[in-house]
């Protein structure tokens, strides 16, 4: 146990990091995500098409092969950014993919006739958005958006395999260095454990609240 | 889900002359501004003169494309492997967690939260650099292919459990009712069933493993990530060669995904077609269970 109180700092540092990316990239892919999905949704050809396949092309990336094209590949084409950014970066270029499926299934999980019924009323398109589709559509989305928050934590970690210090890589340092190399994977994998079954209560609360309000 | 225009049904009606109007002018900006980010794209790379023949021909050499080559099977092998032997320790880790027996349930369960939570980089880690000291160094084909089956076994579980819930309550009670014990009714009426169910699901999940399969790359077993890599090292075609690996990735991918949504609607179909069949007039009895929707895939 030892080694892990010895470098207590050097490993909250890193789980500082880990948490940034897993934020950060979260933030990003929810704004870039909710764009994409607005484009899938839209009645435009050309932008139907381009977060089609925008989607189609990240889901069925994998993540590491999407990190070392960004760190490794791009600084050929005269594109360098900050290590931590590429990787904060990347985080949200992929895991926008699923968010904009997850928002483009929970607006599409709204019965039509609740959307033609606000029509009919005279409902602006800002009023039943607001007030008929988001209110069920977002609680449709919480699960998935939960399990995508899940999949950023844990898929931080691959930062690690292109050189950021998180946690993993600290966690691997260390073993380097010290001879209690299962203590450390044990702590470090609780930790990460912790962040999903905390992401996964969370979530729970905020689809209890929203479907709470909606009564 | 029903069947109509592309767009969102939900957020627009049919437009009017004044929405198409609108439509037509949104649909040339888009094109402008997806025309000008390629652009772009294409500048930054020429401008870097990465775009000169010299730095693509060599991809359409057959010594390059063996390199390559061989990673992809490296790929395929490891994802084979892995798949072999998660997807029936799945099912048992399902049937774990669905058992009476509560030490056996206790125990699953665990072991599902547990490896649902870690990342499988700090698993490979651990048996990459931790596990040796211990006596336990494996070979690099296993220190990759291990973690996977580790890691995807619990998510495999959750696959099947969700199967075996699908399965109408009535077969496992008509198969206790011919006197068929726990044990024999789910491995004959229910699993098989369930099994069906979940087929678009575990296509899916290759995708996954075939995604896991490139941290190959962290232990250096030559996998088609490894290989691009050991190829730059030669080259020093970065962009080119990491963006070629990419697209095979995606290529492979999108197969499977599309085997996946093939095999939904195939099976999907074909339970509803015998339903209202010709030679079974419809009774109003409840047809057979849809099968369970592809599950969203996982990411990493």
């Amino acid at each position: 146990m030892d080694v892990v109180f010895d470098n207590i700092g050097y490993l909250l540092g890193g789980l500082l990091t880990t948490l940034e990316l897993t934020v950060l990239g979260f933030a990003g892919a929810l704004v870039l995500g909710t764009a994409l999905a607005v484009c899938r949704v839209s009645p435009v050809p050309p932008l139907r098409v381009a977060g089609a396949v925008y989607v189609e092309v990240l889901r069925n990336m994998p993540l590491l092969s999407l990190l070392v094209l960004f760190v490794f590949g791009l600084p050929d084409v005269g594109l360098t950014f900050p290590l931590f950014a590429s990787a904060a970066i990347c985080m949200a270029l992929f895991a926008a993919a699923f968010v904009c499926e997850a928002v483009r299934g929970g607006i599409n999980a709204v019965p039509v006739g609740q959307a033609e019924a606000a029509r009919a009323l005279g409902f602006t398109f800002t009023q039943s958005l607001r007030h008929v589709i988001l209110p069920p559509a977002l609680r449709t989305m919480v699960q998935p958006l939960v399990n995508i928050f899940i999949g950023v934590a844990l898929g931080s970690s691959l930062a690690a395999a292109v050189g950021v210090s998180e946690l993993t890589n600290r966690t691997q340092v260390l073993n380097l260095q010290s001879a209690e190399a299962v203590v450390l994977f044990l702590v470090s994998g609780a930790i990460y454990l912790a962040i999903a079954l905390l992401g996964g209560t969370a979530g729970g609360v905020l689809e209890r609240r929203l479907s709470g309000r909606a009564r | 889900m029903a069947r109509g225009p592309a767009y969102s049904r939900v957020l627009f009606d049919e437009p009017g002359p004044r929405g198409r109007a609108r439509i037509r002018l949104y649909t040339v900006l888009g094109l402008a501004v997806l025309a000008a980010l390629v652009g772009l794209a294409l500048w930054q790379f020429a401008r870097n003169g990465q775009l000169g023949r010299s730095r693509w021909l060599p991809f359409v050499q057959l010594s390059y494309l063996r390199f390559l080559g061989q990673g992809l099977v490296g790929t395929l092998v490891a994802t084979a492997i892995a798949a072999v032997l998660s997807f029936p320790l799945g099912v048992l880790l399902a049937l774990g967690r669905l058992s009476r027996a509560r030490v056996l349930r206790w125990v699953s369960t665990a072991y599902i939260e547990l490896f649902r939570g870690v990342p499988l980089l700090l698993l490979i880690y651990a048996f990459l650099l931790a596990l040796p000291r211990f006596g336990i160094n494996l070979p690099l084909l296993w220190k990759l292919v291990v973690p996977i089956v580790l890691v995807n076994t619990a998510v495999l579980a959750e696959i099947f459990r969700a199967g075996v819930n699908a399965v109408d309550r009535g077969q496992s009670e008509a198969a206790a009712a011919l006197g068929l014990r726990d044990g024999q009714a789910m491995r004959l009426v229910v699993l098989p069933q369930a099994v069906r169910l979940v087929i678009p699901s575990l296509v899916t999940q290759l995708v996954a493993l075939l995604k896991d399969s490139t941290l190959g790359y962290v232990v250096s077993y030559p996998e088609l990530m490894k290989q691009g890599n050991n190829l730059t090292v030669y080259t020093h075609l970065l962009v080119q060669t990491y963006l070629i690996v990419a697209l095979i990735y995606v290529v492979a991918n999108i197969a499977l995904s599309r085997l996946a949504t093939y095999l939904e609607r195939r099976l999907g179909t074909r339970v509803r077609r015998r339903a209202t069949g010709p030679e079974e007039p419809d009774t109003g009895a409840p047809g057979r269970p849809e099968p369970v929707a592809a599950a969203p895939q996982t990411m990493t």
